[in-house]
């Protein structure tokens, strides 16, 4: 017992003599966007709200995948359905009023144009998402194309 | 006990008189054994009846519970933000007795069926999925989704407070005589496969033909690229 607390010791003054040597060399700091929560444990969920239907955005920059308008929550997009198609398919945007799914994505990867859109492109919200009232984590400098401004 | 007495010390009872009270005697009796019974084979009726009408009735078979269940509790009907549900039954069975009694009966067949172990995997229930679903969907359009209009009344939306595509969906909707189920399908669970002629066919899809929309002017009806599918598979 004697010689473990008697380590102990030795150790913890060994840790503070090298304390100020650590800060001599000015180490980075490394914070994540998870900031110093330990791997095994969660941070509370921020909620985030979509946002209420909009008129169409502007874009940001030319190939930017235009934003999606409207709230998308419960939206089943699966191997059985795909629920943006409801309203965005060709034959189906005369009715609903929704943008019409680009030229572009009926080309497979081969180049190949195809009569309907490709199944690369099925997964909508892999490039168009909705938008949230999240607040940003990290600073933004980006500026919108002169061309689009 | 005085009474009896009475009778016995009392000459001028009479043959008739006692007749009418041992016949009456027994037909009160009778009336209140059967009123007791019919009150304990009611209540015991109604009882059955609300325990079967339960959650945790419907997911005491494993059918339900590893695959609708599963899937509703992702949706807004089982969680949100007022903590106001809808159960099973509550989209499922008939509010109004006389249609939840014909519901039960049907229901003799989903046993038949829960016994043939018809539906007792996953892949069981997906190759059956879209039978069930159109099941639900036919029933509902019959009864102009009454089960959804116990709660959504749509005599009391208001169309300010609504989203945009929302407002103006329900008002067109409503007014060419649709009703919820026409459009939303699929809001509590996975749809089953649905064509939408993207990629290989779907083996076993369901393939919504292309009908002219009837409220569309002739002219632009003509183009069939404006045809829609009359029930466009929706969960809205």
């Amino acid at each position: 017992m004697k010689v473990h607390s008697l380590l102990k010791l030795l150790l913890a003054g060994a840790l503070v003599a090298t304390l100020p040597s650590l800060a001599a060399n000015d180490p980075v700091k490394l914070q994540s966007l998870r900031g110093g929560t330990p791997v095994d444990a969660d941070n509370p969920p921020t909620a985030s709200h979509q946002e209420r239907d909009h008129p169409v955005f502007d874009r940001d920059f030319v190939q930017q995948p235009p934003l999606i308008p409207h709230t998308t929550s419960g939206y089943q997009v699966t191997r059985n359905f795909n629920k943006c198609m409801d309203c965005h398919a060709w034959q189906k945007t005369k009715a609903s009023g929704a943008t019409k799914v680009s030229v572009t994505h009926f080309r497979d990867r081969e180049g190949q144009e195809l009569d309907n859109v490709s199944p690369r492109r099925y997964f909508c919200t892999q490039c168009h998402v909705a938008q949230t009232d999240a607040k940003p984590l990290v600073e933004n400098t980006f500026t919108r194309s002169r061309g689009l401004k | 006990m005085t009474d009896q007495y009475n009778l016995v010390t009392k000459p001028g009872g009479g043959r008739l008189k006692r007749l009418t009270r041992w016949a009456w005697g027994i037909a009160t009796s009778a009336l209140g054994v059967a009123f007791v019974l019919g009150i304990l084979f009611w209540g015991g009726f109604n009882t059955a009846m609300e325990v079967s009408n339960t959650e945790t009735f419907c997911i005491s078979c494993h059918e339900m519970e590893k695959n609708v269940y599963v899937e509703y509790r992702n949706t807004i009907h089982y969680q949100n933000r007022t903590g106001v549900r809808a159960t099973c039954p509550d989209c499922h069975v008939p509010k109004q007795w006389v249609p939840k009694m014909i519901r039960k009966i049907y229901a003799s067949n989903e046993l038949l069926h829960k016994a043939l172990g018809s539906i007792n995997t996953p892949e069981k229930f997906n190759a059956k999925r879209l039978e069930l679903a159109q099941n639900e969907w036919r029933r509902m359009k019959k009864n102009d989704s009454q089960e959804c209009r116990n709660c959504h009344n749509y005599s009391y939306m208001d169309y300010v407070e609504q989203n945009r595509r929302a407002a103006t969906t329900h008002q067109t909707a409503f007014n060419e005589g649709q009703t919820c189920i026409d459009c939303h399908k699929g809001l509590a669970h996975a749809l089953p496969a649905i064509e939408q002629h993207i990629g290989a066919p779907k083996v076993g899809a369901y393939d919504p033909p292309a009908v002219i929309k009837a409220s569309e002017p002739v002219s632009k009806a003509a183009d069939p690229a404006e045809s829609k599918a009359p029930e466009p598979a929706a969960n809205k």
